[in-house]
């Protein structure tokens, strides 16, 4: 074998060379995984189990050594196969070569409905395409979802090459770790090796990778720092952080477009980002709005001053139109979810008296406060007794407002809780948070925190 | 493979050993159910002998029996019943007379699967063609009369069940429950052999197939003493004398000798030993070592022992917690808190908002603060990443808001320690509010 910084035995140098280019910082498990599936007749590792966290390159490294080696594989996703019989289906037609198109009516290599069937026609195939000395590589990305198939579906796997006979390696992806995969009896112990989280340093290596045409490497490193400052702290997950990064990078160029700042301006250019990544942080990251959405939000921010006002009323909610009682309703609600029952005399009865907490109360409530505990069921009686109380003159029980009730449940503004089957012993619980409550209140001019027991 | 071996007769002599080598050991330590003869191991004597003596009589005497082997995973049950094969097999009559049909608890999942893989087993496909049984205890003897040949006796049929226990979850145990009969009725000369981990196996049983069931149990148990453990480690790494380089061979094997006699290596198996004698774990502890060797590194070193063995006993979880984001960290230091105040009692995520709030604001000068929603959802990919998890028997479910579920913390305090000692850059606030725990 040529020398070559780091080559492994058993393996041509130019392949590795390729290998090792495009899987950057991820050198020593490249060259772990090569040692272990060794060469193509050896016998490889049988069970491999990797781990580590979303964008760490699990995927990316199994599928470039698979595909750059080019060895017999077939690469699923648990997710997109979500029955065992996909699974089978899949993992057969890569082994076999066949890919379902129009030409052969989309069929699959075989049909196969159990593990038994899926192992002998695995067996044949592998003897048909003569790879019985060579090692089958089946790979089971978001391998977590294998647990909620059938039970005998991951023991099997992981047994497939004994079950097979054939020199099989089975590699699994996850980003749980191996302990929450131990069921029933237990099954063959894989080999687990974790993949480590990209350091800041890798992360903008690899990020400068994509640095678009026409600016140098270090001006977009220098953005692409002013972008992690940013998200690093809530995110790592290089997809996440290299898609904002794409987003926001012809904002950052705007100055420089319009000839207000240089290249070498970084303190300017800072000043002109820095706003808008925080923005991007509270709705992009959340996918509050689709990127598509965002771009035409920065277009217009670019065009009209009053842009903020703009973004705000999208990400902040969008305030609901309800009729004036059912704002009521959702206010007494509320109340009846979060106060105590027995604290409503206080509120709603004239005359009741001052109650003063004493120390020793605000220290109980303090840790068992329903705004920490969430909502309690309420009896329908209390919620027509504090919203009769509550509402502005008289209004009649009519059905009116009884179907408000259910129009509110329907809008999932409130949940019934306990049996459907007791007309009247129906309880409900208010699914609204206060900020919202507090915005519905305003409205109506109905200052709901001097009505909250926490807030007293 | 063909590449190297054109490259010429000297690359052959170091090369080719090494790749030689490579096959070797790992057919070994590969493969789960390899068999390792252990010299002096008496503790597999006798049950071999045992099921030896079992399947012969079935072969030459034509006597149905029933058995089960019970041991822990890894203990060797498929290894000593492949060997006891392998060494019938030599026998010519053994060959001509018995038939093996083996099923595996995890591939038939019920009967119907597990009779049409018999037939395809005993090849008789054929035979059966198109016909329809009344029942699965008809179609079982019309397989076991097809195997009927002339006036002679029928052939005997070895069946091997692993996975034993699943067998017994099949509907009304139709399958064990003819075999056992067939067995115990003497129709024809089978033997049935369950290999099984699950000691309680017997309780599985229903009462109409636990009588039909002769109750030979054969447990294999894992006791071998350390010295036993170090020989098995020595032999899975020694190269056979029939390996073609007799030099190279005579300088591996030395290798290996000096490598069984090494404190620092002893040390690690011990460890090793210690925590699992089975040799499954041997056999992974080694998977890596033995994947290096290579003309460059061409023999087994002790980092390479010391690795193997960090990389089995590494803690997972707090690996995962290093690939937490800091607000994620700082959100697990919140709930191990919760968790410590409310004696692990359930909590929701407000309450851990809440608390990260309190947090931050004592400390606002360091810590980057974000919005309730960017919080929420780092809460949700914890919850995600299976460190946190719905608490059961909150009865609520997906109906209530998920603000409010209550939820539980699966990492333990020193786990929690253990990964903000090595998180890279860790706000030294973060630092000092985890250690207030």
């Amino acid at each position: 074998m040529a020398a070559g910084p780091p080559t492994v035995f058993g393996h041509p140098t130019e392949q590795l060379a390729d290998l090792y280019s495009s899987c950057p910082s991820r050198h020593d498990l490249v060259t772990q995984l090569l040692a272990l599936f060794g060469q193509n007749n050896h016998l490889s590792c049988p069970r491999v189990f990797l781990y580590g966290p979303t964008g760490s390159g699990k995927s990316h490294v199994i599928s470039s050594i698979l595909n750059t080696l080019k060895l017999p594989h077939a690469l699923v996703n648990c997710v997109e196969c979500y029955t065992s019989r996909l699974l089978y289906d899949h993992i057969l037609n890569q082994v076999a070569l066949v890919t379902p198109a129009p030409d052969n009516d989309y069929t699959n290599y075989s049909r196969c409905d159990n593990m038994n069937d899926f192992v002998k026609t695995l067996r044949t195939i592998i003897e048909d395409r003569e790879l019985q000395e060579e090692t089958m590589y089946i790979v089971l990305d978001k391998a977590e979802r294998l647990r909620e198939m059938d039970m005998n579906i991951l023991p099997a796997f992981l047994r497939l090459g004994e079950l097979t006979g054939c020199n099989v390696c089975v590699v699994l992806l996850t980003e749980i770790v191996w302990e929450k995969f131990r069921a029933g009896t237990g099954m063959c112990e894989p080999l687990v090796l974790h993949f480590p989280d990209y350091t800041k340093d890798e992360l903008l290596e690899i990020l400068s990778s994509d640095c678009p045409t026409g600016y140098t490497k270090d001006f977009y490193m220098s953005y692409v720092n002013i972008v992690l400052s940013v998200f690093y702290m809530a995110c790592r997950n290089l997809n996440e952080i290299r898609h904002l990064a794409l987003l926001n990078f012809p904002k950052f160029c705007e100055p420089i477009k319009k000839g207000e700042a240089t290249e070498e301006d970084v303190h300017k250019l800072w000043r002109n980002i820095e706003p808008h990544l925080r923005k991007a942080l509270q709705t992009v990251y959340l996918r509050e709005v689709s990127s598509a959405q965002w771009e035409r939000m920065q277009e217009g921010a670019a065009t009209q001053e009053s842009s903020s006002a703009n973004i705000k009323t999208l990400t902040g909610k969008v305030n609901m139109e309800l009729p004036f009682y059912s704002k009521f309703l959702l206010i007494a609600a509320y109340l009846a979810s979060y106060n105590p029952a027995r604290t409503d005399r206080r509120f709603f009865l004239k005359h009741a008296g001052k109650m003063k907490k004493t120390v020793q109360q605000m220290k109980r409530d303090e840790r068992a406060s329903s705004q920490l505990l969430g909502p309690k069921p309420f009896p329908l009686d209390r919620l027509m007794a504090i919203f009769y109380s509550i509402v502005e003159g008289k209004v009649a029980p009519t059905a009116n407002i009884y179907s408000q009730i259910s129009s509110l449940v329907t809008l999932r503004l409130m949940t019934q809780v306990g049996s459907d089957d007791q007309l009247d012993g129906a309880k409900f619980k208010c699914t609204v948070g206060l900020d919202f409550m507090r915005s519905i209140a305003r409205t109506v001019n109905f200052d709901i925190i001097r009505y909250l027991y926490d807030f007293v | 493979m063909s590449k190297r071996k054109s490259t010429g007769s000297a690359a052959m002599s170091e090369g080719a050993c090494y790749s030689e080598l490579q096959r070797v050991l790992r057919e070994r330590v590969y493969k789960i159910s390899a068999p390792c003869d252990v010299a002096g191991e008496n503790d597999l004597d006798k049950p071999r002998r045992h099921l030896l003596d079992l399947i012969q009589r079935c072969s030459s005497m034509g006597e149905s029996n029933s058995a089960l082997i019970i041991g822990p995973r890894g203990a060797g049950k498929t290894m000593l019943l492949s060997s006891v094969l392998a060494e019938l097999k030599e026998n010519r009559d053994f060959r001509d007379n018995v038939l093996e049909v083996h099923l595996n608890g995890l591939l038939q999942t019920d009967d119907r699967i597990a009779l049409k893989e018999i037939t395809r087993q005993l090849q008789l496909e054929n035979v059966v063609g198109n016909r329809v049984f009344g029942s699965f205890a008809d179609n079982l003897a019309f397989l076991l009369e097809a195997l009927k040949k002339g006036s002679r006796d029928s052939q005997a049929v070895l069946f091997v069940l692993e996975e034993f226990d699943l067998f017994a979850h099949h509907k009304n145990q139709t399958l064990l429950y003819n075999l056992f009969d067939v067995a115990q009725s003497q129709q024809a000369p089978i033997t049935v052999i369950g290999l099984t981990c699950r000691l309680d196996v017997i309780e599985l049983l229903e009462k109409r197939v636990k009588s039909r069931f002769s109750h030979r149990q054969i447990h294999l148990f894992n006791s071998l003493t350390f010295d036993q453990y170090l020989r098995v480690f020595r032999s899975l790494l020694v190269l056979p004398a029939e390996f073609r380089d007799k030099k190279f061979c005579g300088k591996w094997n030395k290798h290996v000798e000096s490598l069984s006699d090494d404190p620092g290596v002893t040390s690690i198996l011990r460890k090793l030993y210690d925590t699992s004698k089975d040799i499954r774990t041997l056999k992974m502890f080694l998977m890596l070592p033995v994947a290096r060797i290579c003309p460059s590194h061409p023999r087994l070193e002790m980092s390479d022992f010391v690795e193997a063995h960090k990389i089995l006993t590494a803690d997972s979880k707090s690996n995962t917690l290093h690939g937490l984001s800091v607000l994620e960290l700082c959100l697990v230091v919140a709930m191990r808190r919760l968790s410590d105040v409310f004696v692990n009692q359930p909590f929701n995520f407000q309450m851990v908002y809440n608390e990260y709030q309190k947090f931050v604001q004592t400390r606002s000068y360091a810590v980057q603060s974000f919005d309730r929603p960017v919080v929420l959802k780092a809460f949700e990919h914890l919850q995600q990443m299976e460190l946190v998890r719905a608490a059961e028997g909150a009865g609520i479910g997906g109906r209530g808001q998920k603000e409010f579920r209550p939820m539980l913390l699966m990492i333990d305090k020193s786990q929690l320690m253990q990964a903000i000692q090595k998180y890279p850059a860790c706000p030294t606030e973060v630092k000092h509010w985890a250690n207030t725990l």
